[in-house]
C-alpha cells in the first residue's frame, strides 16, 4: 500500500484533534457577544484608521532571497544524499553551485538590500 | 474503479475547483489561499504518481516560499484588497469561444493517447529515486550543466530583484 | 515475533484478524487499524503536551528562583488540566470584521503542522509512523504549513498589531529556514540518506554530534528561531506587540497556538536528538525492546526541550533587524561554508580510519566556528570604530 496513505491519515487525524478541541470550546463556552467584545484590540483605546499599515518593501526582498536559497537547498538535497558514493568531481560541482549563490548573497548584502530600513 | 482511481478523481476535481476559485474570488488574499489549496492538490497528485520527493519539494518550494511571496507582494502593492470591478468584460464571448476551441483541441489530442486509463507504474522496490536524481545531477554525462546553470539563473533572479528594488529606493 | 520485540505489529495483526473475522474487507480493516494506531499516537502526544505546560511553568519558576504552581495536586500536577478546562469554557470571541473562515482555519493548521511531523519520527527501531524516503524534507514541508498558518492568523484578525506581528514572525521564520535546511543536509551527507531511520542507524559508530558539533549548534539556533521562542520571539514579545499574531484569539483557539508551540518545541528537541544525538540509540539498549527505546527517545527529546527552555529564560530578546542581519550575513554563509567543508572532508577522508575521520571532522568544525567568530569580531569592531569615529569628529567640530 502506498506509504503516503499513512501520511494522509496523520493529516486527517491532525486536523481532527484541533477541530475537536475548538468544537469543545464552542460547545461549552458562553456566547454573549456584544459590540465592545467584537472591537479589535489597540492598546486599550479605540481603533484608529483602517487596518492597513504601510507595508515595508523589505519583506518582499527577504522573501525573494529566501525563495532563491530554498530552491538552491532543494537542488542540493539529492546531491547530499549521493555524496557518500560520488567522487571529488561531484563535491567540486556542489561547491561551485554553492559558491555562485554565496556570491549572489554577498552582492545583495553589499547593495544594502538586507538592511531593515 | 480501483481506490487509486477514486482518489485521483477526487483530488483532481478538488484541484480544478480550487484553481477556479483562484480566478473568480474577489478577495486577493483569498485568491492566494486558494492557490495554496491548488498547489497542495498538485502535491497529492505527485504522491499518487509515486514521486514522493517531488511532492515534498512542491510543498516546500511552492507553498513555503512562492505562496508566501505572493501574499507579501499582494500586501505590498494593494491598498484595497477587494476587486470591485466587473467579473467579465465586454468581450467575454470571444474568450469563452477560444477557451472552448482550445478545450476541444486538447480533448481530441488526448483521446488518442492511450495512457489516460492506466494507473501509475509500480516502482520496483529498492529503487532509490532521490539517489538516482542526485547521481544524474552531477554526472558529466547527464545533467551537470543544467545544474550549474540553474545556480547562475538563481543569482540572476536575485540581482534582478536587487536592481528593481534599488531603483525604487 | 514476540510481544516485547514488536508490540504494535502483534497488536495490529491481532486486531486485523479480529476485524476480518467479522467479515470486513481486508484493506478496509488494515486502514481502520492504521487509523487507530495514528489516533493512539496523537492522543498520547496531546497528553504529553498537557504535561509540557506543567514542565514549562515549573522550569521557568525555578529559573526565576520561585516555586511555580504547587496548589493543585501534588507539585501542581493538576494545574494543566485546570488550564485546559479554563480555556474550554472561555468565550470564543471573534473580532468584528475578521475573515471568519481564515480566522478559524489558522489555529487548526498550526496544530496540524506540528502533529503531522510525528509521522516520520522513529520512536523505536520498528516503530515508525511512515518510513518515508524523504523524511528530512518532510519536516520543512510541515514547517511551511505552519508558516502559512501564522500569516493567515495575522492577516485575518483585522488588527494592526496582529498584522505587523504576523509578518515579522514569518519574515524571521523563513529567514532561519535556510540555515536549518543546510544543517539538515549534514546528517544526510553523513548517513547517505534522507530517511530518518537510516540516519539513526548510521549513528552506530558515533553520534553525529561528535562529527559535527557546529552543525548541531547552528541547527539548534535555527530551530529556536523557527519556533518563535526567545531570544527570537519579537513577534510575540509580551512587552512589544502585546501578543503578536494571536492577539485576537481567545479560548481554545489560543490554546491550540500555545500548546502547539510547546509541542513544536518538544518535537524539535526530538528532531535534534534524532539528527545529532542518535535518536533512540543508547549503546544497544534499544534493541532489547521498543518499551526501552521509546523512553530513551523521549528522554533525549525532553533534554533537548529543556535546553530550548534554558535558552529562552536566560537570554534577552533580539531586535528584528538584528535577527535578520544575524541570519543573512552571518549564519547563512557560515552554514554553507560548513556544508562545503563537511562535504569536502567526507570525500577526501572517506577511506581513512574512523578515528582520523572523526577527529578531523570535529576539528574542522571548531576551526570553521573559530574563524567565523574572528571574522564577525573584526567586522563588528570596524563598524563600531566607524561609529565612534563619527561622533568624535562631531565633538571636535563643535568644541
Amino acid at each position: 500500500m502506498n506509504e503516503w496513505l499513512y501520511v494522509a491519515l496523520f493529516v486527517f487525524v491532525g486536523l481532527l484533534i484541533p477541530v475537536g478541541a475548538i468544537a469543545a470550546g464552542f460547545i461549552f463556552g458562553p456566547k454573549k457577544a456584544n459590540p465592545i467584545k467584537k472591537s479589535t484590540y489597540e492598546c486599550g483605546i479605540e481603533p484608529v484608521g483602517e487596518v492597513w499599515v504601510q507595508f515595508k518593501a523589505q519583506y518582499y526582498i527577504f522573501a525573494l532571497v529566501f525563495l532563491v536559497f530554498d530552491v538552491e537547498a532543494v537542488f542540493l538535497f539529492p546531491w547530499a544524499v549521493k555524496l557518500g558514493q560520488l567522487g571529488l568531481y561531484a563535491v567540486v560541482e556542489g561547491i561551485l553551485f554553492i559558491t555562485i549563490l554565496i556570491v549572489g548573497l554577498v552582492y545583495t548584502w553589499r547593495k544594502g538590500m538586507l538592511e531593515w530600513v | 474503479m480501483s481506490a487509486e482511481q477514486i482518489i485521483f478523481l477526487v483530488v483532481g476535481v478538488f484541484t480544478l475547483l480550487a484553481g477556479l476559485m483562484v480566478v473568480t474570488t474577489r478577495n486577493l488574499i483569498h485568491a492566494a489561499l486558494w492557490l495554496v489549496a491548488t498547489l497542495f492538490g498538485v502535491a497529492v497528485l505527485y504522491t499518487l504518481l509515486n514521486a514522493g520527493f517531488m511532492a515534498v519539494v512542491q510543498v516546500v518550494v511552492y507553498i513555503g516560499a512562492i505562496a508566501i511571496l505572493f501574499i507579501f507582494a499582494v500586501m505590498l502593492t494593494r491598498r484595497d484588497l477587494r476587486d470591485r470591478g466587473p467579473q467579465m468584460n465586454r468581450n467575454w464571448w470571444a474568450g469563452a469561444l477560444i477557451a472552448l476551441l482550445t478545450f476541444a483541441g486538447l480533448f481530441f489530442l488526448l483521446s488518442g493517447w492511450g495512457s489516460a486509463s492506466r494507473v501509475a507504474g509500480v516502482i520496483p522496490s529498492g529503487f532509490d529515486a532521490v539517489g538516482q536524481l542526485g547521481e544524474q545531477l552531477v554526472s558529466p554525462q547527464a545533467y551537470v550543466l543544467p545544474f550549474e546553470v540553474a545556480s547562475v539563473l538563481l543569482v540572476a533572479a536575485m540581482v534582478g530583484a536587487v536592481y528593481t528594488a534599488f531603483n525604487r529606493k | 515475533m514476540s510481544f516485547w520485540i514488536n508490540p504494535l505489529k502483534v497488536a495490529a495483526d491481532w486486531l486485523e484478524g479480529l476485524l476480518t473475522g467479522w467479515g470486513l474487507d481486508p484493506t478496509l480493516a488494515h486502514v481502520l487499524v492504521a487509523f487507530l494506531g495514528v489516533m493512539l499516537l496523537i492522543v498520547i502526544l496531546m497528553v504529553i503536551d498537557i504535561f509540557l505546560v506543567w514542565i514549562e511553568r515549573k522550569t521557568v519558576a525555578r529559573f526565576q528562583d520561585r516555586l511555580g504552581p504547587n496548589r493543585l495536586g501534588p507539585f501542581g500536577l493538576i494545574q494543566p488540566f485546570a488550564d485546559i478546562i479554563k480555556l474550554i469554557i472561555k468565550e470564543d470571541t471573534t473580532p468584528g470584521g475578521a475573515d471568519k473562515v481564515v480566522y478559524n482555519l489558522a489555529p487548526i493548521l498550526s496544530m496540524m503542522s506540528v502533529l503531522v511531523v510525528w509521522a516520520v519520527v522513529p520512536l523505536a527501531p520498528v516503530m515508525l509512523g511512515v518510513d518515508l524516503n524523504v523524511g528530512v524534507l518532510f519536516l520543512i514541508a510541515a514547517g511551511a504549513i505552519g508558516t502559512l498558518s501564522i500569516i493567515m492568523a495575522g492577516w485575518s484578525s483585522n488588527n494592526k498589531f496582529a498584522l505587523i506581528g504576523g509578518f515579522r514572525q514569518v519574515a524571521v521564520m523563513v529567514a532561519f529556514e535556510i540555515p536549518m535546511l543546510t544543517m539538515l543536509m549534514i546528517p544526510t551527507i553523513l548517513a547517505g540518506s534522507m530517511n530518518m531511520n537510516d540516519i539513526i542507524q548510521a549513528q552506530g559508530g558515533r553520534w553525529f554530534f561528535l562529527l559535527s558539533p557546529l552543525g548541531a549548534l547552528i541547527f539548534l539556533i535555527a530551530a529556536i528561531a523557527e519556533l518563535g521562542r526567545a531570544p527570537f520571539d519579537l513577534a510575540e514579545g509580551e512587552s512589544e506587540l502585546v501578543a503578536g499574531f494571536n492577539i485576537e484569539y481567545s479560548g481554545m483557539k489560543f490554546g491550540m497556538f500555545y500548546a502547539g508551540e510547546l509541542l513544536h518545541a518538544m518535537t524539535f528537541g526530538g528532531i535534534w536528538a534524532i539528527l545529532f544525538f542518535g535518536g533512540y540509540r543508547f549503546f544497544g539498549l534499544e534493541l532489547v525492546s521498543p518499551f526501552l527505546a521509546i523512553p530513551i527517545f523521549l528522554a533525549k527529546a525532553l533534554i533537548g526541550y529543556w535546553i530550548i527552555m534554558w535558552v529562552k529564560y536566560t537570554m534577552m530578546r533580539i531586535r528584528i533587524d538584528q535577527m535578520l542581519i544575524f541570519n543573512w550575513v552571518f549564519l547563512t554563509p557560515l552554514s554553507f561554508v560548513l556544508l562545503m567543508v563537511t562535504a569536502l572532508l567526507n570525500v577526501l577522508l572517506r577511506d581513512a580510519s574512523t578515528w582520523v575521520y572523526a577527529v578531523s571532522m570535529f576539528a574542522s568544525n571548531l576551526l570553521v566556528g573559530w574563524i567565523a567568530l574572528e571574522v564577525a569580531r573584526s567586522m563588528s569592531k570596524k563598524e563600531r570604530t566607524k561609529g565612534e569615529g563619527n561622533s568624535l569628529s562631531l565633538r571636535r567640530g563643535v568644541g
